[in-house]
């Protein structure tokens, strides 16, 4: 692993990002947009129902952020490999020497930078507009929000082996693959709402340990260390897999010649 | 085959390359040697298979038989040292379009981990005859233009070997003469080795040292370029070139290991 190289690579999104601002606009506007609407809904809830219903304002935003962060991680790293397919770069980066593993970190940092740019948009808008503040999730949550964003990282790399195995016609799973999982992963309900026969699913993914956890958190204040230690165990899982599964379809793809027509179609 | 054997470190050799696609062989035991401060043309029509060798001797199709080796070490294993000391450029890929000619030149420097990159890239940018496109948009940049940009990223790591696929594609006679030109100063001053594919004979009578005429994906014939004409009685390479094109016709001495 050679930092200069993901630094350059990070340079090179930065510098995309300034010169194209509309990329800026969508790391804003649908977060805004899915804010506005669900903070809207509840207040719409909690003008019509018993005040306890009202709690339910700091679930669906609270919520809404995480699976933001989990959403944000897992389009950097998609999203970065498919600005490199759309400028003809990859075959560029593929021949300079840069590793695997630098590659894909550099996707991950854009990830985080990108969650940065969104969790600041979001936290302000539900303040300003809902007095929700973030910061009364209290700084637990902290490691709940690191977990997400691993779990969104191994999600980008399973998108992008699935684009690099497919071809560009698969591009749309960069936006897609984060929503195949979201109703298991219990986002917006717990585990216990689901049909019984369901509910072993949703405990395969390290982002339903994340969302219980983050309930428990907001609701009593404690902190449910098993949650963390699950979602922290099924990460290394996830990103291993998913790492090992990115590398593999790219050498099948160097196999079987494909790679240079990617970079060059 | 050339009169003397060439003495100089051999830079990059490919042993019995094959590469199949589907059963059809795009490179069929195609073997050279390239030496330092060497430029090796590969030549052949459309579909001969240089594009195919180039992507292979890269890395960025893995051959179906054969071996490679670059400054003596096996190619795959050693994949990011080799490429390190490499570069390449083709008139098929660009640097990405939305970016200011000087920022994809300053990231790539930065990959590269080029000392002092600013005066490199001006340096390079001057010797190219570009200096003023430095703030430009890289996607609105005319083929000459960007062929030159590319060329800029080629030797920004002072390469000891060099890819150029058809570098001169695309350009007017008197930028291609330009692009030539700097590209034999700039090697014969580092001892750069370089392959070059192209089907412009202009380039390759210029350029060449010695070349390797490809068809289907075998080498047809193999040496200087005035040898090859003397051998084939032709006065130019673009009638031997149409000559193996459309009859694969082979000039060398007939070929030893012919299965019977
Ligand atoms: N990824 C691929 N899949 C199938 N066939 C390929 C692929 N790449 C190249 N080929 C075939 O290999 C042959 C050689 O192609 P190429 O090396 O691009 O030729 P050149 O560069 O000399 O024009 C052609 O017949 C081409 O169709
Ligand atoms: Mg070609």
């Amino acid at each position: 692993m050679n930092l200069r190289i993901i630094s350059a690579l990070v340079m090179r999104y930065l510098f995309l990002y300034s010169r194209t601002p509309m990329r800026l606009v969508e790391l804003v506007f649908w977060p805004l947009v899915d804010l506005v609407v669900w903070g809207n809904v509840t207040v719409f809830i909690q003008k019509n129902s018993d005040a306890k219903f009202g709690e339910f304002i700091l679930f669906f935003l609270g919520a809404m952020i995480l699976w933001d962060i989990l959403f944000r991680a897992q389009q950097g790293v998609a999203i970065s490999f498919l600005e490199d397919v759309w400028t003809r770069n990859l075959l560029n980066v593929f021949v300079a020497p840069v590793r695997t593993a630098e590659y894909l970190g550099a996707t991950f940092v854009v990830g985080f930078l990108r969650i940065l740019v969104t969790c600041c948009v979001m936290s302000l808008v539900s303040w300003i507009g809902y007095s929700f503040n973030i910061f009364q999730l209290q700084w637990w949550l902290l490691p709940f929000f690191l977990n997400l964003m691993v779990f969104g990282w191994a999600l980008g790399m399973i998108s992008t082996a699935l684009i690099l195995r497919w071809g560009q016609a698969a591009e749309s799973l960069a936006w897609a693959v984060p929503f195949f999982i979201q109703p298991v992963v219990c986002v917006f309900y717990r585990v216990e709402d689901m049909p019984a026969w369901s509910r072993p699913i949703a405990w395969l993914f390290p982002a339903t340990p994340i969302f219980e956890g983050m309930r428990e958190v907001m609701k009593s204040g404690t902190m449910n260390w098993n949650y963390l230690w699950l979602s922290v165990g099924l990460n290394v899982i996830y990103l291993t897999l998913a790492g090992a599964l990115f590398v593999w379809v790219l050498n099948l793809t160097r196999k079987r010649g494909l790679l240079t027509k990617f970079a060059t179609q | 085959m050339s009169a003397t054997p060439d003495t100089r470190e051999v830079v990059l050799e490919a042993r019995e390359l094959t590469r199949e696609f589907d059963g059809v062989k795009a490179l069929d035991r195609f073997s050279f040697k390239l030496h330092r401060g060497e430029v090796l043309g590969l030549l052949g029509a459309n579909g001969a298979g240089k594009t195919t060798a180039m992507n292979c001797l890269l890395g960025l199709t893995l051959p179906t038989s054969g071996e490679l080796n670059a400054f003596g070490l096996p190619l795959q294993a050693n994949r990011i040292s080799i490429l390190q000391r490499s570069n390449f450029s083709s008139a098929y890929t660009a640097l990405p379009g939305n970016l200011l000619v000087w920022q994809n030149l300053s990231v790539f420097a930065r990959i590269y981990g080029v000392p002092n990159p600013k005066k490199k890239i001006a340096e390079l940018m001057e010797l190219l005859e570009i200096s003023h496109l430095g703030k430009r948009v890289t996607g609105q940049l005319s083929a000459g233009e960007s062929t030159r940009v590319n060329l800029v990223k080629a030797f920004l790591n002072d390469p000891e070997l060099l890819m150029l696929d058809e570098p001169t594609a695309s350009l007017d006679p008197d930028i291609a003469d330009k692009v030539r030109k700097v590209v034999r100063k700039v090697q014969r001053e580092r001892s750069i080795a370089i392959l070059y594919t192209s089907h412009n004979m202009r380039d390759i009578e210029e350029v060449c040292d010695r070349v390797i005429f490809l068809h289907k994906g075998k080498i047809v014939c193999e040496g200087t370029p005035t040898e090859i004409m003397s051998r084939s009685s032709s006065n130019n390479l673009e009638d031997v070139f149409i000559k193996i094109a459309r009859d694969g016709e082979i000039l060398d001495e007939p070929k030893k290991e012919e299965a019977p």
